[in-house]
């Protein structure tokens, strides 16, 4: 270093170390595979599985069967002659054989006719015997000439936007943001705090401000990413419909990614070992896990519990995602919501940094 | 003299009874590489970390390039580097990319190519710290001090658990350092290590300074310059050490791990009559040596206890 007098000196400007140390931290996540997963493999996979199970299948079919006898062949032909006929199976079988095939599950309903007229066998704790039950005695009775007092219209509501992938995929995004929120933030800081890099950063002239932008901005960089990627794949796979405009998913999703940063950041405030954080994380995250509507409506608590699940962050989060995702709903009309995750955030953030431990 | 670093009458009390530094004076003058030398738990690093600026003292002045930390932290961290003791560094950081980082948080830090060649972790530049050495982990943690370009470098225990060829590496770097006027504060329990390389040093024994000097100066100061080991069987008389200490030009006694030592000024007086002696009691002798007093001796002669005891 003798020659660096004639070197051309390197001077820094004010925002050197912010560009570095935001830049570190996305090596930093790149390099590590198991962070790479949590993030965008493990809600893509989420929502592939739960997107399957509980895909909108043709209506159930009807398995019946109908023991054989002198009567079998009238039964199978006034099933074919009512309109419900695309409903029902019916294969002809023995006696014995019915009542064990019945028995073991493959059928749902066994049908026998004679002279007192049409008996049915059925499970009365087994749904689809009790529906199958129903829909051949509907079948028979409109096949044999009887009119219904009251004509009906039935329409499947399974189009796009009505279905459970639909209701899923913002709860998803919104899960993820806490997530990586929260391991992102809390996790990293205690880590740091552990190996005792905190306080190598800040025996530099760095500007701490610029350490907690950088890793609030890292958080953003992700999320956008975490959102393109699962509404891509919903809008790929699942042909998912998006009402709103990104623009405002995006904003919605900065305001989620930054304040469940800041919650991370307090949960780690103080923390001194990971093992002690992530118990602190996971305890944090679990009600809204639970009360937030990721996978099913919060509706269905107790009246009394709404208000409370209603001021959770990640309520307030999915509920504004779900709104301007499927609904199309514009920014504006979020304002309460957009306020309880605000509220959430600011008020993290300022206690944090009040008890915030470099070292 | 140029005074680099000062401070008077420092005291931090933990939790209000836990006492680490108990009233520690320096004067550390630019230039120099000085020393903190002391066993484990004796206040070097709550010493050194609250001159860093990073623990306020309980009490006590401090100040650093005339400046001091309440007024002045910025500025002094722009002309300081500091390297901790056990910080780990991001695994998946290249080391280039770490001492990138670093310079990047100083307004004229040193060229990070030049820092790398410095030591010797030009090869290692792509390399993950991760997969580094213990030896080249502690050249990057100093390399991290040094690309800020600074007046003065806090090293706390640079060369701890460290194997011998990768602490005489450091100690080229720090001389290297001290050649272009730069000031060395260092923390060891290494005898060997304050010897070669501290200008001066203060032994620091339960939070308070017990003696400062050059390391010349601070083993002159001994009663007996030179050290006679020895280990005998078949000894008639007990191991009364009254015997030995009778013996012509022998200052003081002590028994070492199985050996006793004897602090002599003149050798060659002494080790005849010992041999006469052991010849008269009838015993044998197991073990001889003789050597140059150490700055252990001094510790130990101050405090009764070893520098590497707990």
């Amino acid at each position: 270093m003798a020659d660096t007098a004639q070197q051309a000196r390197r001077t820094n400007g004010r925002w050197a170390g912010y560009w570095h140390l935001l830049l570190a931290r996305m090596k930093e996540l790149q390099r590590e595979p198991e962070v790479i997963f949590w993030v965008f493999g493990f809600p893509l996979l989420l929502a592939l599985g739960l997107g399957i199970a509980f895909r909108d299948k043709p209506a159930d079919i009807a398995s019946v069967v109908i023991v054989e006898g002198p009567n079998s062949q009238k039964l199978v032909a006034l099933l074919r002659q009512s309109p419900e006929h695309g409903a029902i199976r019916a294969d002809v079988l023995g006696e014995r054989t019915t009542l064990d095939q019945f028995r073991l599950g493959k059928y749902a309903l066994v049908v026998s006719m004679d002279d007192q007229g049409v008996h049915y066998r059925y499970d009365p704790a087994r749904p689809e015997s009790v529906l199958a039950r129903s829909q051949v005695d509907d079948a028979l009775q409109s096949a044999a000439g009887r009119k219904n007092p009251i004509n009906t219209v039935a329409t499947a509501a399974s189009e796009p936007g009505a279905r459970y992938i639909d209701f899923l995929i913002p709860g998803l995004i919104g899960m993820n943001l806490m997530n990586s929120g929260m391991w992102g933030i809390g996790f990293a800081t205690v880590d740091m705090r552990q190996r005792k890099l905190l306080k190598r950063l800040i025996a530099t002239p760095m500007r701490r401000s610029d350490f907690l932008l950088a890793l609030m901005s890292s958080r953003l960089v992700l999320m956008v990413i975490e959102v393109a990627l699962l509404l891509g794949f919903g809008a790929l796979v699942f042909h998912l419909r998006v009402e709103g405009s990104l623009l405002a998913i995006l904003l919605i999703g900065t305001l989620g990614a930054v304040s469940f940063g800041a919650i991370g950041l307090l949960t780690a405030c103080r923390a001194q070992k990971i093992e002690s954080v992530s118990g602190l994380i996971n305890l944090v995250m679990m009600p809204m896990w639970i009360f937030s509507g990721v996978f099913f409506s919060y509706e269905r608590f107790p009246e009394m519990v709404q208000p409370a699940i209603r001021a959770l962050p990640l309520t307030a989060l999915n509920d504004a995602l779900r709104a301007i995702i499927l609904q199309g709903a514009p920014l504006s009309s979020q304002f309460a919501r957009i306020g309880v995750l605000a509220l959430w955030g600011v008020l993290c953030f300022v206690l944090a940094l009040r008890w915030f431990r470099w070292s | 003299m140029e005074v680099a670093i000062q401070c008077r009458n420092l005291r931090k009390t933990y939790d209000q009874k836990v006492e680490a530094v108990r009233g520690v004076d320096l004067t550390i003058y630019a230039g120099e590489c000085f020393g903190l030398l002391g066993p484990n738990g004796a206040g070097k690093t709550t010493t050194i970390e609250i001159l860093e600026g990073l623990l306020t003292p309980t009490s006590g002045e401090v100040e650093v390039l005339g400046r001091n930390w309440q007024t002045h932290e910025r500025e002094l961290r722009e002309q300081l580097g500091i390297s901790l003791q056990e910080t780990r560094l991001s695994e998946r950081l290249s080391v280039r990319e770490t001492v990138e980082l670093f310079a990047s948080f100083y307004r004229y830090p040193n060229s990070v190519e030049s820092v790398l060649e410095e030591l010797s972790l030009g090869e290692k530049a792509d390399a993950w710290v991760g997969k580094l050495s213990g030896g080249q982990k502690q050249r990057l943690a100093v390399a991290t001090a040094l690309v800020a370009n600074p007046k003065v470098l806090f090293l706390d225990e640079p060369t701890t658990g460290l194997d011998p060829q990768s602490r005489r590496q450091l100690w080229d770097i720090i001389r290297q350092f001290q050649e272009r006027k730069g000031t060395v504060l260092l923390t060891t329990h290494y005898m060997d290590e304050a010897e070669r390389l501290c200008d001066r040093l203060a032994i620091i024994d339960h939070g308070q300074i017990i003696a400062e000097g050059t390391p010349a100066e601070l083993i002159a100061r001994l009663t007996g310059h030179h050290v006679v080991e020895f280990a005998i069987s078949g000894m008639t008389d007990g191991s009364d050490d009254q015997v030995w200490k009778r013996l012509p030009g022998v200052q003081g006694v002590r028994t070492d791990d199985g050996l006793l030592c004897l602090q002599v000024n003149e050798p060659h007086e002494t080790i005849p009559a010992l041999l006469a002696e052991v010849c008269k009691q009838g015993a044998r002798l197991e073990h001889l040596t003789t050597r140059q007093a150490s700055l252990e001796d001094v510790f130990v002669q101050l405090t009764g206890r070893h520098l590497r005891e707990e």
